[in-house]
């Protein structure tokens, strides 16, 4: 293809749009944005980010192993993202993120075994699979040009679906997440709000790293959403700013992939980087002016 | 009417009887404390009396329902250290989430509903005297300021009894005194009983209708000046405790055990 940028924007735009697998790719894009950056900045709250790499991680053999077997990767991915969550939602010590936000998480150990045992799972079914080495860098680091109309609808549907009950359970997930032990004396099921977050997660990270790849999954979940909470301390506008974030980081990430030779994954990953380091600097800079009003 | 009720009761977590054959009432209105060594099950105490533990044997009446079934009556402060100073949520969402944040839906920003929940939410934190800065994030705020929310937060759906474990731990001497006479304030003005966990009475002692002592796998209870002798908590103590008046006639406590010691390590 010839593809060449030029400084007139509409222009430029046009041209990406009249490609189909474009189109494509930014349509399954702007859906993995949205619900990551909705349920990534819940994710960043409960401080269960590593829970959220551990699924991205566990999806990598579940689409090795349906490559092997010859079946869709959307199948593997789902599958396991969504067993793996409900192994970690029972076992002991783990799943329970949101033990208040003054308390530390003791689930990594646990988690990060399970996430050991995944990568080496993904990398059997790697090696029983010959000539696919090829295949492999795009499960783990995505690829911009694979996306199919059938997998926007899969993604359209698992991702309205999240999102619906992200809706109608945030603030329950909220309190939940910010103040358990209240949140129990009022009737809420700690655990089942836990294990019901853990369930979302996985169906948004299989989805995403159908995109991204299984590693890059968390420039969409982790970075907007730290970055939103950097800016602000208001739980709707996290949401939507880390949302807002997710979708600016994609759409560029993927316009500047179309028109450069290096890939839509670090596009992407960088810019939500660069969009932290940003965050943080502002808020650094604000509290140092604070102090510095407060003491003059 | 009492709002807490125990008959002969007892509690077991994991098989081993924290405390049995335990009597006691607590009336609409009353300040009392929770008081006693550690591991003797206080905070136990008020989980049983949310339902959050089950009651082993004899009976427990809250607010004239079993325990937790009149929980939205119920105001709790759970036991915690304070927030992480990079919690990243605001003073007012904490206090708000005490409202309605066990209800599903999506909160909608507009409406009656959403304007009376914000001016509950106002009104309250103007009662505890929290509006200076509950809008900033709730790790920012020092540990007398994050108490005031959480008492705020415990309020706001106008409870009828208010469960408070250690609210006065990893405060300051100043802080302990200006939190205490907040709640004696909001049990006087609100007319709710207050069932307050402490390690130092010494705060609260002024204000106190009722102490509970819990010990030795039972309970005590009783007007803070016939409870609070030398011989009394010796006794609950197992070692020597003084009881003294200051020149304004003020009971003050010395030498009962873990009055501080927990102050250091958090």
């Amino acid at each position: 293809m010839s593809v060449a940028f030029s400084w007139n924007l509409v222009d430029d735009v046009q041209q990406l749009l009249s490609y189909h697998f474009m189109l494509n790719a930014l349509r399954a894009g702007t859906i993995v944005a949205v619900v990551c950056g909705a349920i990534g900045y819940f994710m960043v709250l409960r401080r269960q980010s590593f829970v959220g790499h551990t699924l991205a991680v566990i999806g990598f053999p579940g689409a090795a192993g349906a490559t092997w077997l010859g079946i869709s990767t959307g199948f593997g991915y789902y599958g396991l993202c969504v067993a793996g969550a409900l192994v970690i939602a029972m076992l002991p010590g783990a799943g329970r993120g949101g033990t208040g936000l003054g308390g530390a998480g003791e689930e990594s150990a646990v988690v990060g075994t399970v996430q050991g045992f995944a990568l080496a799972c993904g990398f059997l079914f790697v090696t029983q699979y010959k000539g696919f080495l090829s295949g492999l860098t795009g499960l783990l680091f995505g690829t911009i040009t694979g996306v199919s109309d059938t997998q926007v609808i899969v993604l359209l549907i698992s991702g309205v679906c999240v999102l619906a009950v992200l809706a109608v359970g945030g603030r329950v997930l909220l309190f939940a997440s910010v103040d358990p032990d209240v949140a129990r004396a009022r009737g809420v099921s700690v655990r089942l709000v836990g294990t019901g977050f853990l369930l979302l997660l996985a169906v948004a990270v299989a989805g995403a790293s159908q995109i991204t790849g299984s590693l890059l999954v968390f420039a969409l979940l982790v970075a907007p959403a730290a970055t939103a909470a950097r800016l602000t301390a208001r739980p709707g506008a996290g949401v939507v700013l880390s949302v807002t974030l997710a979708v600016a980081v994609t759409w560029l990430g993927e316009a500047l992939a179309f028109f450069t030779p290096y890939p839509i994954g670090f596009w992407v990953t960088t810019l939500a980087f660069g969009a932290y380091v940003l965050a943080t600097a502002a808020q650094t800079a604000a509290q140092r002016l604070g102090r510095r009003v407060v003491i003059a | 009417m009492n709002v807490l009720a125990l008959d002969h009761a007892a509690v077991a977590v994991g098989g081993r009887t924290i405390w049995a054959d335990v009597t006691l009432r607590v009336a609409a209105g009353e300040f009392v404390a929770v008081l006693g060594p550690n591991g003797v099950g206080k905070s136990t105490l008020l989980k049983a009396a949310l339902g959050l533990v089950p009651t082993a044997a004899g009976r427990i009446t809250v607010l004239g329902g079993a325990p937790g079934e009149q929980n939205a009556r119920v105001g709790y402060l759970p036991q915690r250290r304070s927030f992480d100073p990079s919690a990243r949520i605001r003073g007012v969402d904490i206090v708000r989430l005490g409202l309605d944040g066990d209800r599903w839906g999506l909160p909608l920003p507009g409406g009656q509903t959403a304007r009376a929940a914000r001016e509950r939410v106002a009104e309250v934190i103007d009662l505890v005297g929290a509006a200076g800065y509950a809008g900033r994030p709730i790790g920012q705020c020092s540990g007398g300021e994050q108490q005031r929310l959480l008492i705020a937060q415990a309020l706001i759906r106008r409870p009828d009894l208010l469960v408070l474990d250690e609210p006065l731990d990893s405060l300051d001497v100043t802080n302990q005194a200006s939190v205490s006479a907040l709640i004696r304030d909001v049990c006087r003005t609100q007319n709710v009983a207050v069932l307050l966990v402490a390690h130092d009475v010494n705060p609260i002692l002024p204000y106190l209708d009722q102490v509970i002592y819990l010990a030795h796998g039972g309970a005590l209870m009783g007007r803070p000046a016939e409870v609070i002798t030398s011989e009394t908590l010796s006794l609950l103590y197992g070692t020597p405790i003084d009881v003294l008046r200051d020149r304004n006639g003020r009971l003050v406590v010395v030498g009962q055990p873990d009055a501080h010691a927990e102050h250091d390590h958090r």
